[in-house]
């Protein structure tokens, strides 16, 4: 089975700046499983995750080399670097969704919260759309708190609601691929824990990248991880290789926290 | 230092609602004698300065026109004898001229806004107290009326809004989302500058330039409600932009890169993020400049025309209250100025209402 992203080669550097950010980059990431990144601040491990449904290009003026491909449900690979056109890159932003690190409930209710992806690729039809929007929240696990409210301003719910409700967001345009930029990092424990149990559930259908700086959070949820240093990617392997017996000097430092 | 600190805020909150109890208050003292004598009527009154007799007629005319702030020299025609309101429209049409009446009768109002004696002055003596009896054995009065400058008033306000909102609004999105900063930035500036512009300039730059082009664009005078309306327009976008602009900017950035990474265009976010988001700081810009717009003064006294005359069409002249105001002032005493502190009265509680209600329209939660 391909792998449903490929990163080759990758280097990143941003506008103005005069050394690359992400130097020779070269991560797979598998169908149905979740690779987690790990790394101290500033190593580059957001920069990547952006690159990958290409959010950079909202600033002019970054430059790319090497490639990233992505790959479709007819089992071609497509090079997402060359993509130049808005509607190509919105086909781009439905298939490889994105969570932020805070929560970032849009100005509207609830409801119009998960109802706009949906009605942003052309779905108008009140009984389809009410449908997907329960599925959704139902598969974040927000149904049961907000089927009173769904009409109430979305950045009413607490922190923790309101992170699951742009999972969900996510969840019901059907993405391929889901990107999460550390998030859970504003969250409580608890919060954290249901996110975490649900991104176990989303693996069965959908293909999982997190970016976090909890290093137990990466040994609990990822089947893969790949650590990175100063816009370097020094070791990548399944998860408990890398926590167990890391193979270089530097992981090994990091994840016995002896820098970081 | 706390207390102080503390005791200083306190203290400079409360001075603001002191000076707005003090205005309301002396606005309506002074007032009073005219909303005694024309009551509720004066807003549907649109004669301003017209002699009527009560009771009889007579046929003495005006003794003489006054030189008068700056419009025509008046020739009263129109010193119809009547009681009766209803005809009020029909005379209206004749009324060109603000007060002129200039009749010889003793000074009964000695009141502290009575000034010069040698000044012919426009207000008859007798007015305040028409219903004594009447030692000259004449009983008239002169009629003071607002509608015009009301209507004049609400409608520039209502043409300078629906002219800058738009206007407004594409260069605070223009300005913050669409130009990059190379050009944003000397934009910004030009903006800011403009503010800064004094109105008489506007007015004195519309008077010879702007309203005889828009008058050889869409015909009628070189002064008109029309131009006025723009005039304001003009005057309040750079306010509304650079205020716009700024709560524009508040959106997070975090939050239109998630609605991007939903595979939202450019011109969705705007509608659909940053609009919604930034809607406060953008509705308290229009009151602002609405606030701004209605109260304006030099600009509109310029290009308005100045003459009590309802505007049948945009381009026909008329007034608005503060030019009114402006113009009358000089040579207001007794009725006459009590009038005037009525309408500005009026203004002051238009104002209120319009941006009352604009917040609880606009800004209640939903």
């Amino acid at each position: 089975m391909k792998n449903k992203m490929e990163i080759n080669h990758f280097s990143f550097t941003y506008k103005g700046a005069k050394a690359p950010s992400l130097n020779n980059i070269t991560l797979p990431v598998q169908t149905h499983k979740v690779t987690s990144i790990i790394g101290p601040s500033g190593c580059g491990k957001s920069t990547l995750l952006r690159s990958m449904n290409r959010i950079h290009d909202l600033y002019p003026g970054n430059t790319y080399e090497g490639e990233i491909l992505l790959l479709d449900k007819d089992g071609n690979q497509q090079n997402i670097l060359d993509i130049k056109k808005e509607n190509e890159f919105i086909h781009l932003r439905q298939k490889v969704g994105m969570v932020f690190q805070k929560p970032t409930p849009f100005p509207m209710s609830i409801f119009d919260n998960i109802a706009y992806g949906l009605k942003l690729t052309g779905l108008k039809n009140k009984h389809k759309l009410y449908d997907y929007v329960e599925k959704s929240l139902r598969d974040v696990a927000l149904w049961e708190e907000v089927k009173n409210r769904l009409y109430d301003d979305a950045r009413g719910l607490s922190g923790g609601q309101q992170q699951r409700l742009c999972i969900a967001r996510v969840i019901a345009l059907k993405p391929e691929v889901i990107l999460f930029d550390e998030p859970t990092s504003a969250l409580d424990p608890l919060s954290t824990l249901a996110i975490e149990e649900m991104i176990f559930e989303l693996k069965q259908n959908y293909t999982i990248t997190i970016v976090t700086h909890n290093m137990q959070q990466a040994s609990r949820i990822s089947d893969y991880t790949a650590f990175m240093y100063l816009g370097d990617l020094i070791e990548f392997d399944h998860t408990e290789t890398i926590f167990i017996r890391p193979k270089e000097k530097q992981t090994e430092d990091y994840i016995t926290g002896k820098f970081g | 230092m706390e207390k102080l600190f503390k005791l200083f805020a306190q203290l400079s909150a409360s001075f603001v609602f002191v000076i707005l109890v003090a205005t309301v208050i002396v606005l309506y003292i002074t007032a009073k004698p005219a909303i005694e004598e024309f009551g509720a009527h004066f807003i549907i009154e649109p004669r301003w300065g017209v002699e009527v007799t009560q009771n009889k007629p007579t046929d003495r005319t005006p003794a003489g026109a006054t030189a008068n702030s700056g419009t025509t020299k008046s020739a009263v025609s129109d010193h119809t004898s009547t009681t009766d309101n209803s005809t009020a429209d029909t005379n209206s049409s004749d009324n060109t001229i603000d007060d002129s009446m200039d009749t010889p009768m003793d000074d009964s109002m000695d009141n502290e806004f009575g000034s010069d004696e040698n000044i012919p002055m426009d207000d008859d003596t007798d007015t305040g107290q028409a219903n004594l009896p009447d030692t000259a054995g004449k009983n008239t009065k002169i009629l003071y009326g607002g509608a015009i400058p009301i209507i004049g008033t609400l409608f520039s306000t209502l043409i300078a809004m629906l002219f800058a909102i738009p206007v407004s609004m594409g260069i605070a999105v223009f300005l913050s989302e669409i130009a990059n900063q190379h050009v944003a930035r000397p934009i910004g500036v030009a903006i800011e500058l403009l503010a800064a512009i004094p109105s008489i300039i506007y007015g004195m730059w519309a008077l010879f330039y702007f309203g005889p082009f828009l008058a050889s664009i869409f015909g009628g005078h070189s002064v008109s409600l029309l131009i006025a309306g723009l005039v304001l327009g003009i005057m309040v976008i750079p306010f509304m932009a650079a205020l716009s602009r700024d709560a524009i900017n508040t959106t997070p950035d975090v939050l239109k890169e998630s609605a991007y990474a939903m595979g939202a265009t450019k011109f969705e976010v705007i509608k659909d993020i940053i609009f919604p988001y930034a809607r406060a700081g953008i509705i308290g810009s229009i009151i602002v400049s609405l606030g701004r717009a209605m109260g304006e003064t030099m600009a509109v006294a310029f290009v308005i025309g100045g003459v009590f005359k309802f505007a049948h069409k945009l381009t026909d002249p008329t007034t608005s209250i503060p030019v009114v105001l402006a113009n009358n002032f000089a040579e207001s005493s007794g009725i006459s100025m009590n009038a005037l502190f009525y309408l500005s009265l009026i203004l002051f509680v238009v104002s209120f209402i319009t941006i009352f209600s604009a917040k609880y329209f606009f800004l209640r939660r939903h």
